[in-house]
């Protein structure tokens, strides 16, 4: 599992620090789909990179640890987050961002392949055996083992997305991070990539962290939803819980932002824009853009409550009585205890 | 009949790719007919995934590229052939573009207005500051800003969607009767997306402004059109009224894109058949959907498949609809 605590990730720059992300909390469990939704500049790429080890100036971690919990020779050892990288495409991998544009355009996709397991413990079996293991497992995931001699440009953007997950998945990795998967795609393709997503996780039983600013997405695949907004966590539930009864009012709007086929509604996007993250305002960020706000909002920073078993919200007008009274079953508490 | 406002008739784009002495022939558009009657503004959706050639149609209908072949028709003056420098002028001032992504389409040292005004100057005509002045503040409040909020702004001082806003509003200076929009909501954030879709509707109610949505997005295509058209490779394969399209589709493809929406309320369970090597379907001499297609028989692999009219008035390239047989063209009852 993944424990996320007071993650807080800022950025220098030369106008000052950008808070990209301020006291994240969660944890990912073993054998789920976690999706993390959110506009852009909500912090999610982020805390993606945070959880990947992947800090690199001007991004640095003002607060906060994360720590992965991984199986090595039976037993279990919790790596901190400056280990990370020791660990990677063994037991995490991570899509990046329009990673259908990370493959060198003058190099065989079978040359990238094994640049990638340079490190890995899979390099042990030579250039051959891995070769000949990278054609089966592609085409275990019903792609063409030719692809291994062509060069980037000769595929599709789908195509290269699907080459993109065998490579990140090939040696079954624990935890599998996937920062807008099929943004860039056509809907056919991105039922494609999302479906065998799905299937690799069911046939793998490890962790997928999805990113996506596309609810839909995370309705089709996730098991658990986190919501970003202005670098703070405002709601995390079991996705079926999230869509049936969201309760934080920017969850709500984000679900309803968007029109669907067959449903004729006026929709309305949500007014305003994201406060500016180099001066957050002090009280709730999503205050001057929210119905429910009223002028305690503007004061008071709303901690995750839960609401019911798994559900947490951080919103003074959802969840009041509980942050005054039982701080307790704040979502921090629970994770310590 | 009436007269029709935009006509595209048998419209073809032939691209030559790899090879100095035998390249490969690449229909990006092939034989394209569509058109949008004359009289009541419309908003026409040209919806497709990437490499259907639904940019490569919208760039000729902008005369940003010269059709291979046939001919695009905007009220009288076609679009088919090379225009002269005042005949481009005349035609920038009656159709305008709106591209994908703001933030590339403005210069981020340049303040914005400074395209409104160029805009102004350049196309509209204006003569004197304070004409200028005047249409771009009309133009900034039909698309619901103000001038105090936009002049002497950078890009980066705007959100996505307002500064796709800014963009519409450069666009609507010389009030054009056409507006070609590429993906124009695809680069924003969903929250902000629907001020973009529902701003069109508004232009298109208030200032009877043409408007050609080009998108993969179904959902937003589906709420802000009256008309649509389906592309796969190169084809046209339905196209008619935007609720009878999108509720009953009748082209195998249509029904695989509204199946393939990653749809909130409804989880998938069948599994969808990507094609390999993509660029093969464009040398296809029957139907290029075939491969993929659940209704496939003998016939679709070998001869073109005939655009057929239905009874709601929709044409549809599939000969699922006349029960396989080999005919030109033909009406059937849905």
């Amino acid at each position: 599992m993944i424990r996320i605590k007071n993650v807080s990730a800022y950025y220098k720059t030369v106008q000052g620090t950008v808070k990209a992300t301020e006291d994240v909390s969660f944890e990912i469990f073993d054998n789920e789909i976690v999706g993390i939704a959110g506009e852009s500049g909500c912090g999610k790429t982020t805390l993606m990179k945070a959880i990947y080890g992947n800090v690199e100036s001007p991004m640095y971690i003002a607060n906060g640890s994360i720590e992965l919990e991984v199986e090595e020779f039976g037993e279990k050892k919790i790596i901190p987050n400056q280990e990370i990288h020791r660990y990677w495409w063994d037991h995490i991998s991570y899509i990046p961002q329009a990673s259908m544009s990370v493959l060198n355009p003058v190099v065989r996709i079978k040359d990238q392949f094994l640049d990638s397991y340079l490190r890995s413990e899979v390099r042990a079996l030579g250039k051959q055996a891995l070769l000949a293991r990278m054609a089966a497992y592609l085409q275990e995931l019903e792609l063409p083992p030719e692809v291994l001699n062509a060069y980037p440009h000769q595929l599709s953007g789908g195509m290269r997305q699907r080459v993109i997950v065998a490579l990140a998945t090939f040696v079954h990795p624990k935890f599998v991070l996937a920062d807008e998967p099929t943004t860039a795609l056509d809907v056919v393709v991105q039922r494609g990539i999302l479906t065998m997503l799905m299937n690799l996780q069911k046939q793998l039983q490890n962790t997928f962290v999805i990113v996506s600013h596309d609810m839909g997405v995370h309705y089709q695949i996730t098991n658990r939803m986190v919501i970003m907004y202005a670098g703070r966590v405002v709601e995390i539930a079991n996705t079926d819980v999230l869509f049936d009864r969201p309760q934080h009012p920017y969850t709500e709007m984000l679900i309803n932002a968007l029109p669907r086929v067959g449903d004729d509604h006026q929709r309305s996007g949500i007014g305003g824009r994201p406060p500016s993250l180099l001066n957050p305002p002090a009280g709730c960020r999503f205050a001057d853009r929210c119905y429910l706000a009223d002028a305690g909002c503007t004061q008071v920073q709303p901690e995750l409550v839960e609401v019911e078993p798994g559900h947490f919200v951080a919103c003074l007008k959802r969840a009041p009585e509980t942050a005054a009274s039982a701080p307790q079953s704040t979502w921090r508490g629970t994770a310590s205890a | 009949m009436n007269g029709k406002f935009l006509e595209i008739r048998n419209v073809s784009k032939i691209y030559r790719i790899g090879g100095l002495f035998r390249p490969t022939k690449i229909a990006a558009v092939d034989h394209v007919n569509l058109s949008l009657d004359q009289g009541k503004a419309q908003v026409l959706s040209l919806v497709g995934e990437s490499g259907s050639g639904k940019t490569t149609l919208a760039r000729m209908v902008l005369h940003l590229v010269q059709p291979t072949e046939g001919e695009i028709i905007i009220e009288g003056m076609s679009t088919g052939r090379r225009l002269n420098r005042s005949q481009m002028k005349t035609f920038r001032r009656r159709a305008q573009p709106i591209f994908q992504n703001p933030f590339e389409s403005f210069s981020s040292r340049k303040t914005v207005d400074t395209y409104l005004f160029e805009t102004a100057r350049n196309i509209l005509g204006a003569k004197t500051k304070a004409e200028a002045h005047r249409a771009v503040d009309e133009a900034l409040v039909s698309v619901g800003l103000s001038a105090e909020r936009v002049i002497g702004r950078y890009p980066n001082q705007f959100s996505g969607g307002e500064l796709q806003r800014v963009s519409v509003a450069r666009a609507m200076i010389p009030h054009p009767e056409l507006l070609v929009a590429d993906e124009p909501v695809s680069m924003i954030d969903a929250s902000m997306r629907m001020n973009v879709v529902n701003l069109f509707k508004t232009l298109r109610d208030e200032f009877k402004v043409n408007i050609l949505y080009i998108t993969h997005d179904l959902s937003t295509a589906y709420y802000v059109s009256d008309r649509i058209a389906i592309m796969y490779r190169g084809n046209i394969v339905e196209s008619g009224p935007s609720t009878a399209v999108l509720k009953q589709p009748a082209h195998p493809y249509t029904e695989l894109l509204l199946d393939s929406v990653a749809k909130i309320g409804e989880k998938w369970h069948d599994v969808v058949r990507l094609p390999d090597m993509e660029s093969k379907e464009y040398g296809y001499v029957g139907c290029k959907f075939a491969e993929r297609c659940p209704y496939v028989r003998d016939i679709c692999r070998k001869i073109k498949p005939p655009m057929v009219t239905t009874e709601d008035a929709r044409e549809v390239l599939c000969f699922k609809l006349v029960n396989y047989e080999n005919v030109e063209e033909q009406k059937v009852a849905t």
